[in-house]
């Protein structure tokens, strides 16, 4: 490690320590509004892994999530809590890798597409499997875990998430991506299997996004599919990372933290209007800084390039 | 035969709005994910005209169809132009176009929600029984249908048949050599755009007639027409036209023979299975 990574390492965990404080400062507003910015942390994070340098959007994000719920409202009787995370994130696993499959071989918009269309199709399988059933339509999760544990469960991930991000972008994957993302003909004449590169960090993001689901589905309490497979979550997860600036691995949480602070703030203030906002939110993004705010940064800070 | 009847039928408005879908996508690359909320926004002003002064759907085409088209030109002219030019690549348009697009959808169901507010919305018109094999549907299905028909065939007609038609297609085939024949590329994508736009609101007005709609079931007439544009093949008119006749059947069949709440998984499925086994379409020519 050179000494810049050295510094950097310092820096992160500092800043690691120091977020894992907020339960003991504050266990209201702050907390509750700490959760919610370490789970969108998370799933930014890891949807930038693999959107940031391949430039496919995916909006499956809320598909795993809702996977991960679910898994855990419907067994959390049966079995202890830690193993249907685990299970949770082997489903996703698998979803990932089937849909990867299917879709990344071709070009961006079939991905988008079918991704859309994901939380949709699942949400109906899982409600026409319980009307079947005949069982009701809500499942209880009730354990002992509160928001302080929660919250640790979430940064403890999103540090995972990080470390893992940082040893991709080191490795000849992360190379590989980089390759694809700037021009898929060329990586294909280099001898890049870009299908499977894809595929790999989708199966890695999917995986992310359903523990995610698994580890916040104490929190609702009661979940239902109509909550569980929310599609405003993609979207938010989109944004935040694309605010943030998906090309760098520091860049989603840039976005996320300003981002959720605001987007509370005004969810309060006009309840009925989040649609419209969120559609501005995206105008706004694309057409002033599409390179988010990790691409302001580098651009303003010139000394920093100089420095490598 | 009910499945039969009741998928053409359905099949029917499909293809039109898919058509409307296909001439933005085929036409001026603009793969435009606000298409269902143009349409929903289409499907509000027939309810809006006709709750308001009793004005006949069908005829309401004549006033929503126009106000589509310079809707749409506007979002082409001052959002999407902008980024056609800053766009390097194809695949660069495409990953901001969708992201705007996104964006304009997001901004109409929320300026309808505002507007309207977010129950769904039904109006009786026509809605007289009529037998076909002994089965009974809705007059104003049939005409719904028959209207989509009409259109549609016009279309078509006029993109295989005339002059302007043909500058469509030719941009459509390769906007470089288009320009060199001395085609307005830029006016032509414009005018492609909007004229999908209008076709897509009057499918909206169409579907007014028979379903009931609310603000933010854009999204589902989106997919469904994306699904239908490749599962037919991606500038292929003819391919786009049986894709919405077989969608129209795969969604009625799963309705009534398993479950109405699948209709979407049921399309999914559909939809998985070209990615898997025919990405270019039925209809579609192997890409180069």
């Amino acid at each position: 490690m050179t000494k810049k990574e050295v510094r950097n390492f310092l820096i992160a965990m500092a800043l690691f320590v120091l977020a894992a404080l907020l339960p003991i400062a504050d266990s209201g507003y702050w907390l509750s509004i700490g959760v919610t910015i370490a789970t969108y942390m998370v799933l930014s994070t890891s949807w930038a892994l693999f959107s940031g340098p391949t430039h496919y959007i995916s909006l499956a994000t809320g598909a795993f999530y809702g996977i991960g719920m679910f898994i855990v409202g419907g067994g959390i009787d049966l079995l202890p809590y830690w193993m249907l995370v685990v299970i949770a994130g082997c489903a996703g696993a698998i979803l990932a890798a089937l849909i990867g499959l299917a879709t990344l071989r071709l070009s961006g918009v079939y991905f988008v597409i079918f991704t859309l269309g994901l939380a949709e199709f699942v949400r109906q399988i899982v409600t026409w499997i319980q009307t079947t059933m005949g069982s009701s339509s809500g499942l209880y999760v009730l354990t002992d875990l509160n928001d302080t544990i929660i919250y640790w469960e979430l940064l403890v991930l999103g540090a995972l998430v990080y470390l893992i991000g940082w040893w991709i972008n080191r490795s000849r994957l992360g190379f590989a991506l980089r390759i694809i993302g700037n021009d898929e003909v060329v990586a294909v004449h280099c001898g890049i299997n870009t299908a499977y590169s894809k595929v790999i960090l989708f199966i890695f993001s999917g995986t992310v996004a359903t523990i995610v689901g698994a580890l916040l589905a104490p929190r609702l309490s009661y979940i239902e599919s109509n909550i569980a497979f929310s599609p405003m979550l993609s979207f938010i997860v989109v944004i935040t990372a694309l605010l943030g600036g998906a090309q760098k691995l520091w860049g989603p949480i840039v976005g996320v933290i300003p981002f959720m602070l605001v987007w509370d703030f005004l969810t309060a203030t006009f309840p009925n209007q989040t649609t419209l906002m969120l559609g501005i939110c995206f105008l706004l993004v694309v057409y002033l800084i599409p390179n988010g705010f990790a691409g302001l940064i580098e651009k303003y800070l010139p000394l920093r390039h100089q420095e490598r | 035969m009910e499945i039969l009847l009741g998928g053409i039928l359905l099949g029917g408005t499909y293809a039109l709005i898919a058509m409307g879908l296909q001439l933005q996508y085929g036409v001026s690359r603009i793969m435009n994910l606000a298409n269902g909320e143009v349409l929903v926004a289409g499907s509000f002003c027939a309810f809006w005209l006709f709750m308001g002064a009793q004005v006949n759907p069908i005829l309401a085409i004549i006033v929503i169809a126009p106000a589509a088209y310079i809707l749409n030109w506007f979002i082409y002219t001052y959002f999407l132009r902008p980024l056609v030019k800053r766009s390097k690549t194809q695949g660069h348009l495409e990953v901001d176009s969708i992201l705007s697009t996104f964006g304009i959808s997001f901004i109409f169901i929320g300026l309808m929600h505002a507007i309207f507010g977010g129950e769904y919305f039904n109006y009786e018109y026509l809605e007289i029984p009529y037998e076909i094999f002994g089965q009974a549907y809705g007059v104003n299905r049939i005409i719904a249908f028959i209207c989509a028909v009409i259109f549609a065939l016009s279309l078509y007609v006029w993109l295989s048949k005339t002059r302007s038609g043909l500058k469509l297609r030719a941009v459509s085939v390769n906007p470089e050599s288009a320009k060199l024949v001395g085609i307005d590329v830029d006016k032509t994508s414009a005018m492609a755009f909007s004229l999908g736009g209008a076709v897509t609101a009057a499918g909206g007005s169409l579907i007014s007639m028979f379903d009931t709609f609310d603000a933010s079931i854009g999204v589902v007439f989106t997919m469904k027409a994306l699904i239908i544009v490749i599962l037919g093949g991606v500038k292929e008119i003819k391919g786009t036209i049986v894709a919405a006749f077989v969608l129209g059947l795969a969604e009625t069949a799963v309705a009534t023979l398993i479950d109405p709440g699948l209709t979407l998984a049921a399309a999914f499925l559909l939809f998985i299975l070209v990615l898997l086994f025919r990405p270019q379409g039925l209809f579609g020519r192997e890409s180069p």
